[in-house]
C-alpha cells in the first residue's frame, strides 16, 4: 500500500492556481523529497496534504484513506506536519509540556505525563526542558520540540517543511541524525520539502523536482548522488548547489 | 605594498547584562587589503557584530573598543558621528541580510538607489538617473527603466537583494561589507547574486568582507577566511586551504555538512568540549 498517493492534484489560493496535475505515489517507509525554488509550489503540496490549503481538486490519499477537504481528526492521527521555522511554530505562551499535551487532549488519549516524557527522550531532550517556554530554548531544541509534537499521536506519515533551513550547520546535522533515527525506529514515511540537495542526499530515497507548480522530474537519490539528473532545470539546480568544495574533500 | 585598507587589532564588543558585561567579540584582529575576506561562524559567534563595529553601527549600551581600528589611514573610533556619516555608504558600505526588511517600503527602488548618490555627491539630476539605470543594469536587472519605478514589495527577493547591492555600490565605496547577503535567497539565485558582487568587487578593485555561515559559499568567493567561534577568531586560512583546516571547530563544521553524494549513515556532530579549553 502506498503511504501517500496524489492524483491530478490542482491546488489554488483564491483565484490563483498554484499547482498543476501533481501525480505522486510514495511507498510506505520511504523518504521522499520535493525540491525546487521558492514559489514552485512545494510547500503548498504539503499544506494541502495536511489540510491547511483546502482549495484543491484531484485526490489525496494517505495510507489508503482519502483525505476530505475539511478538518479530519482521523487523518491527524496518521499524518502530521513539522514546519520550517521553529521560532514561529511553537506557541510562545505555552510550555513544552502544554504544546506536547495538546494533541493528546484533543484526541482523548490518557497517560499524558508518561507519553510526554517518553517523547522528549526519543527526540533527545532532557526531562528538565518539559516545563520551559519556547523562548528559553535554542533553535535546535525548539525544532526537536516541534518534531516531538508532530510525533505525539504516533502518526505513520510525517510532512517536513524545510526542517533544518533555519538552523546552523552543526545543529542541522543533529536534527538530520534525529530524523533519520526516528524513521528507522518508528518506520515512518517522510515527505520532505527542501531546497538543499545535500540534505536530500543524506535523508531521502527519492526526490521530485518542482517548477512553476509542476513536477518536472522524479529521480532516485542515486541519480542525484552521481549527478545524472535528466531534466535541464534539475541539472541547473544541481549545478547551483553542487560542484562545491565539500565534494572535493575526501576525509 | 600599499598599507592595508582596513586594520583591526584586538576589537572587542560588549553588551551589558544582569550578570555584568558580556563580550560578544573578544579580541578580533585582522587586516584587509583590496581582497575578499570571508568571515564564517555559527549564530552568536560575533561575525555580524564584527562587521557592524567596523561601521560604528553598534549603539549604546553596546560598547566597542579596539587597540587599532584604522580604515585607509582614518581612525574609525575617533570619528564623530557626523564624520562617520560621510564614510558610511561613500567609503564603506554594507549589504544587509534581508531585502524585505532593509529597503524602504514607501520609496521606489530608483529613488532609493539615487538617494545614496545624492547624499554623497553633487551631480545633475539627469546624470544621477543615468547612473542609477546603468547600476541596475550592472546588477543584471533586465528592464532597469521599469524596475526603477517599482516599490520594494513589487520585486522578488532575489531582485530586492540586487537592488540593495546596486544601492551600496553606486557611490563606489572602497570596502563592501556583505552580511549574509544571500541567506534569504534560493540556491539558484544565491549563485547569481554572489557572482554579481564578485564581478563588481573585482572590476572596481574594492575590498570585500563576506560574512556568512556557509563555509562552502565563502570558500568559493573569498581569498581568505576567518573562522569565528564565540567571539574569537579560531582559524584564519587561505580559502583554497580550507579543506586542510586544523582547528577542531572548523573541521567539525566541515564534517557536519551533508554532501551531495552522501554515504555516511550518521553525520558527525560537533563535540563542543573538544575546543572549549583552547
Amino acid at each position: 500500500m502506498n503511504a501517500i498517493t496524489l492524483t491530478d492534484l490542482d491546488i489554488s489560493y483564491g483565484e490563483t492556481q498554484i499547482t498543476h496535475d501533481i501525480n505522486l505515489s510514495i511507498a510506505e517507509g520511504e523518504s521522499f523529497a520535493l525540491v525546487g525554488e521558492s514559489g514552485s509550489g512545494k510547500t503548498t503540496v504539503l499544506r494541502a496534504i495536511a489540510g491547511l490549503a483546502p482549495e484543491w481538486t484531484g485526490g489525496i490519499s494517505v495510507l489508503g484513506q482519502e483525505r476530505s477537504h475539511g478538518v479530519d481528526r482521523q487523518f491527524a492521527r496518521i499524518c502530521q506536519m513539522v514546519f520550517q521555522d521553529p521560532y514561529g511554530s511553537l506557541h510562545p505562551r505555552k510550555t513544552v509540556d502544554a504544546s506536547l499535551g495538546e494533541p493528546l487532549a484533543i484526541h482523548g488519549i490518557g497517560d499524558r505525563a508518561n507519553r510526554i516524557e517518553a517523547m522528549l527522550e526519543a527526540v533527545g531532550l532532557d526531562r528538565r526542558f518539559r516545563f520551559r517556554f519556547p523562548h528559553q530554548l535554542s533553535g535546535g531544541q525548539r525544532q526537536r520540540v516541534a518534531i516531538a509534537r508532530a510525533l505525539m499521536l504516533e502518526p505513520k506519515v510525517l510532512l517536513l517543511d524545510e526542517p533544518t533551513s533555519a538552523l546552523d550547520v552543526s545543529v542541522q546535522a543533529e536534527i538530520l541524525n534525529l530524523l533519520k533515527r526516528l524513521r528507522r525506529e518508528q518506520n515512518l514515511t517522510y515527505l520532505v520539502v527542501t531546497h538543499n540537495l545535500p540534505v536530500v542526499s543524506f535523508l531521502c530515497d527519492r526526490l521530485a523536482v518542482m517548477r512553476y507548480g509542476r513536477i518536472v522530474e522524479v529521480a532516485d537519490v542515486a541519480q542525484l548522488k552521481s549527478g545524472q539528473l535528466a531534466n535541464a532545470y534539475s541539472r541547473e539546480l544541481y549545478a547551483a548547489s553542487g560542484g562545491t568544495l565539500v565534494q572535493q574533500i575526501q576525509d | 605594498m600599499s598599507p592595508p585598507l582596513l586594520e583591526v587589532e584586538n576589537l572587542r564588543v560588549s553588551f551589558p547584562s544582569p550578570q555584568g558585561r558580556v563580550e560578544v567579540v573578544r579580541g578580533v584582529s585582522f587586516s584587509l587589503g583590496k581582497e575578499r575576506l570571508g568571515i564564517v561562524g555559527e549564530s552568536g559567534s560575533g561575525k555580524s557584530m564584527t562587521g557592524r563595529a567596523i561601521l560604528k553601527l553598534i549603539r549604546s549600551p553596546g560598547k566597542v573598543t579596539a587597540d587599532k581600528l584604522m580604515f585607509d589611514g582614518l581612525d574609525i573610533l575617533a570619528q564623530s558621528e557626523k564624520q562617520m556619516r560621510a564614510i558610511r555608504g561613500a567609503r564603506i558600505s554594507m549589504v544587509m541580510q534581508d531585502p524585505k526588511f532593509s529597503l524602504n517600503p514607501v520609496m521606489t527602488v530608483g529613488a532609493q538607489i539615487a538617494e545614496a548618490l545624492v547624499t554623497h555627491t553633487k551631480l545633475p539630476r539627469a546624470e544621477i538617473k543615468a547612473r542609477v539605470l546603468s547600476m541596475l543594469e550592472a546588477v543584471r536587472i533586465n528592464d532597469p527603466e521599469r524596475v526603477a519605478g517599482l516599490y520594494p514589495h513589487e520585486v522578488s527577493g532575489g531582485m530586492g537583494q540586487r537592488v540593495m547591492i546596486a544601492m551600496m555600490l553606486i557611490p563606489e565605496p572602497d570596502l563592501l561589507i556583505a552580511d549574509e547577503p544571500t541567506s534569504a535567497l534560493d540556491v539558484s539565485v544565491q549563485a547569481q547574486v554572489l557572482d554579481i558582487i564578485d564581478d563588481l568587487v573585482t572590476s572596481k578593485g574594492m575590498g570585500l568582507i563576506l560574512i556568512s555561515h556557509d563555509l562552502n559559499l565563502v570558500s568559493r568567493y573569498c581569498d581568505r577566511i576567518l573562522v569565528m567561534n564565540s567571539g574569537e577568531v579560531v582559524e584564519s586560512c587561505v580559502a583554497s586551504e580550507l579543506s586542510n583546516a586544523q582547528h577542531p571547530y572548523t573541521r567539525g563544521l566541515l564534517a557536519a555538512m551533508p554532501q551531495m553524494n552522501e554515504t555516511r549513515e550518521e553525520l558527525p556532530v560537533l563535540d563542543r568540549s573538544a575546543w572549549a579549553g583552547t
